[in-house]
């Protein structure tokens, strides 16, 4: 075993001394220190805006060109103020808010449940490995079979009621949800499992404090999927589902311009429904998303 | 059969003086090609308050016998008793992104129980530490490399553990932060009065941090040999008594080295 018995040289700049260490280390930390800044002005946000709203605008102006130089005939091709009017006349009535609102409550509280649902499995699907290969296969081959497959046997089994409606946005949304947990989950560097663990966390501590929180980004884009999954089985299922007990959502008020031959009807209420998916999206999910992305530097500004 | 056995030290007489009791412990992984013998026979301590380095080249197994040490694995034989769960400090930061640099401190008090009224303050006092007051609401990427390695270091000491195992922690960073950080980790080695064991592939860095640096040969990873280091703290990178053995040092793991290219 060796050893050495060197004494310390006389230094000629001296050690450094506790208050210079800290000097200098406050000066390194200027020098490194990222700057971040949050969006500059509102300007940015124009940039932002002005785009799709040109692109709606000349939507609407080759719409008003195709409607004047008569392409087609009137009832197949209505013009925009007919569709207009027709928002009008709904409102008037006061019942253009009676149409989104049953439509958009059920949506939610379909997803509400789909969430309730969803996210437990889809943390035992990606945590317990034989609960994985027994229906990891299938929760994510469900995502490819479309919801409205499942509006026939929902009303045999429940009837034409609402529990019906729930029946088919759950089995839309949940496998999503779950599944996008899974990836999410799946995604997790190694490196922060092995720092929970040294930390002490294990079992449901682990999934709370660690596993979820880690998971999140793909945790989010799976619920942001799955709100457009439970939009569109909802959608379906009201389309193919009438009774007057159902009440009139937009797909029930999509049917009804069919059955009227009211192309503007059918055209209000396909925009409604475009207009309610992307509003959802907008104001709920992607907010969510680029608050969990900001929150970790993930967000490039641009 | 082997025994394999992690257990933990508890006021047992004779061993009250020792952070870390590694005996006889190795360490094999399957491999395609078979079992793989990755660390053979170790027999190392760290008493109380002890700095100690493992040094050694790619493939010593250090990172592994760090693992072991951890309990985050388990030795293929031999035991390893440490005092309490050791703490450990990677060589990425491996800060949750998701937290603050005050909340990463606060959720390891948390695991460890820490009652909620104390969390905050305590988080304070180490961030106060690691000179890192006012960092408490700061986001992990608005932090650089060292001040990150810093919130880390707050971090293992909230474990209040009496053993900091530290993998290569200074490895990704810059050469004049790692100087800095070198004379941090000094002061608070001091302050604390916490047992290190740091692993490193830099023979400077070992001798310029430890009072013991302990040569391990790869494949499989052996203790080949340890130096006491006596040279007063502080100590810089530069002094020359660090130069002339870090090149004895450096000689003795090169003709490890050297051994594998012959067979």
């Amino acid at each position: 075993m060796g050893s050495t018995d060197t004494t310390t040289p006389a230094k000629t700049g001296g050690p450094a001394d506790a208050h210079d260490l800290a000097g200098l280390e406050a000066g390194l930390d200027a020098l490194d220190t990222v700057q971040t800044r949050r969006t500059p002005l509102r300007e940015t946000l124009v940039q932002k805006v002005l785009p799709p709203v040109t692109a709606v605008v000349l939507v609407l102006v080759v719409w008003q060109i195709l409607v004047w130089a008569k392409v087609t005939d009137d009832y197949k091709l209505p013009a925009p103020s007919a569709v207009w009017d027709e928002v009008e006349a709904a409102w008037r009535q006061g019942i253009l808010l009676d149409y989104i609102w049953t439509s958009v409550e059920r949506g939610l509280f379909g997803f509400l449940m789909a969430l309730a649902i969803g996210t437990p499995l889809g943390l035992i699907v990606a945590r317990i490995r034989f609960v994985r290969a027994a229906i990891g296969p299938i929760l994510s081959g469900l995502q490819s079979l479309p919801s409205v497959a499942w509006v026939p046997p929902a009303v045999i089994w429940l009837g034409l009621n609402d529990s019906m409606m729930y029946a088919v946005i759950l089995l839309g949304a949940v496998p999503s949800i779950a599944n996008g947990l899974v990836a999410g989950v799946d995604q997790i560097p190694p490196l922060f499992l092995r720092a929970g663990r040294t930390l002490g966390a294990q079992g449901l501590r682990s999934a709370w404090h660690i596993v979820m929180p880690a998971a999140l980004p793909g945790y989010v884009a799976g619920l942001k999927q799955g709100w457009a999954f439970s939009w569109r089985s909802l959608m379906a299922a009201e389309i193919i589902a009438q009774s007057p007990d159902l009440g009139i959502g937009l797909g029930q008020l999509l049917e009804a311009g069919r059955t009227n031959s009211s192309m503007s009807q059918v055209f209000l209420a396909i925009l409604l429904i475009l207009i309610v998916g992307i509003a959802i999206d907008l104001l709920i999910f992607s907010p969510l998303e680029r608050w969990v992305l900001r929150s970790r530097g993930l967000l490039v500004k641009s | 059969m082997a025994t394999t056995l992690v257990k933990t030290i508890g006021g047992e007489a004779g061993t009250r003086d020792v952070a870390a009791r590694i005996e006889h412990v190795s360490k094999s992984f399957a491999t395609p090609a078979g079992q793989q013998l990755v660390l053979d026979d170790i027999t190392l301590d760290v008493a109380r308050g002890e700095f100690v380095t493992l040094l050694g080249a790619s493939g010593c197994g250090k990172s592994t016998l760090l693992n072991l040490a951890a309990g985050l694995d388990r030795p293929t034989a031999g035991t390893i008793a440490t005092d309490g769960r050791p703490a450990l400090m990677f060589q990425e930061h491996a800060l949750f992104p998701w937290l603050t640099a005050g909340k990463n401190i606060e959720l390891a008090l948390r695991l460890r129980g820490v009652p909620k009224a104390e969390r905050r303050p305590r988080a304070e006092e180490l961030l106060t530490l690691v000179r890192l007051q006012g960092a408490h609401g700061k986001r992990v990427h608005e932090l650089s490399g060292g001040m990150r390695q810093r919130v880390a270091l707050a971090r293992a000491l909230a474990q209040d553990s009496q053993l900091l195992l530290m993998d290569e922690p200074f490895a990704a960073l810059d050469a004049i932060t790692r100087d800095v950080l070198h004379d941090e980790l000094m002061r608070i080695w001091r302050e604390t009065g916490v047992s290190v064991l740091f692993v490193t592939h830099n023979v400077r860095e070992a001798v310029r941090l430890a009072q013991r640096v302990v040569l391990l040969s790869s494949r499989p990873g052996r203790v080949a040999r340890e130096w006491n280091v006596d040279i007063d703290q502080p100590r810089r990178i530069e002094d020359a008594a660090v130069a002339e053995l870090s090149v004895e040092i450096t000689e003795q793991l090169r003709g490890e080295i050297r051994r594998h290219g012959q067979h």
